[in-house]
């Protein structure tokens, strides 16, 4: 069970409730696509990704970033058992699509991209203390998501 | 993932804007990572006050930015431009490698935070690129 403290618990809900999802979604995946352009291997039928200006302006990615900030809402409605609510979530990206968990880790990829995104969006306000808030929180998300690989 | 000269543009022109503010940067990305990264605090113990805001933090973050910027103007030789920082790095202070990759997450992130309009995806990939193989230079020496 992962303790919150109330100030990380405050601070990521203050997150959520400041960001534009629609921008936020799209803005970090398409930025994951085009820093990490191997992870578009799971994206063959997105259509055009061939470049930076394609891919942001492709409404599959915007979509996508959609559902990839309902999914992260899930965890924010239950965080004191992230790992139960995105059971199917992990057996879906383990068994459906064979997403490599590496993908998933906050060093890289699309949550760093998010981590990247939101804090342009904040400035100031996104402190190092709401930044270790923030992180701690997608480290529970990725450890939730990795649970049912095996 | 060697450095396009596209690549080796972008950085330099982003450094351009970004040096005047180099040394505050540098301390607030220390900052950040020492807070969202409690590991890497184990190299600065003998520091004592590990806040973002204490003074030697804001110091070692500044001494880290200026020797970004010599790598930046030694893009073209960076093994060569970070010989003797890879020394340093491998027999005296003996960082795990690893870590170079949390910095550079934190100078990536402040350099978002500074730069929002400039820092796109694709000067973010370019300099993701150099952070990469300045921490590859930097453990050249290891072993």
């Amino acid at each position: 069970m992962v303790k919150w403290s109330d100030f990380e618990r405050a601070a990521i809900q203050d997150i959520f409730s400041k960001i534009d999802y629609d921008v936020v979604g799209r803005a970090a995946f398409s930025r994951c696509l085009i820093v990490y352009p191997w992870t578009q291997r799971y994206f063959g039928s997105f259509g055009n990704l061939y470049n930076a200006a394609a891919i942001t302006s492709n409404p599959k990615v915007a979509a996508h970033g959609k559902v990839i900030m309902a999914g992260l809402e899930k965890a924010l409605t239950n965080m004191d058992d992230i790992k139960t609510t995105y059971k199917d979530l992990s057996v879906l990206h383990s068994e459906k699509l064979q997403v490599d968990p590496d993908n998933f880790n906050v060093k890289l990829f699309s949550f760093y991209c998010l981590t990247i995104v939101v804090a342009g969006q904040m400035g100031a306000a996104f402190t190092p203390e709401v930044q270790g808030a923030f992180q701690k929180f997608l480290a529970v998300v990725v450890a939730s998501l990795r649970k049912q690989y095996h | 993932m060697s450095l396009s000269d596209k690549d080796k543009a972008a950085v330099k022109a982003l450094w351009a804007k970004a040096e005047g503010k180099a040394a505050e940067m540098g301390g607030e990305a220390l900052g950040r990572m020492l807070v969202s990264y409690p590991q890497t605090k184990t190299y600065f113990s003998h520091w004592g006050d590990l806040s973002p805001q204490s003074a030697k933090v804001k110091k070692h973050g500044a001494v880290i930015m200026g020797a970004l910027g010599k790598a930046v103007k030694g893009i073209d030789d960076l093994t060569g431009t970070l010989a003797a920082l890879s020394e340093l790095h491998a027999f005296k202070l003996r960082v795990d490698p690893a870590n170079f990759k949390i910095l550079g997450h934190n100078i990536v992130l402040v350099l978002a935070m500074y730069f929002p309009a400039d820092f796109t995806p694709e000067v973010h990939l370019s300099v993701e690129k150099f952070l990469q193989n300045v921490a590859l230079a930097l453990s050249e020496k290891y072993r």
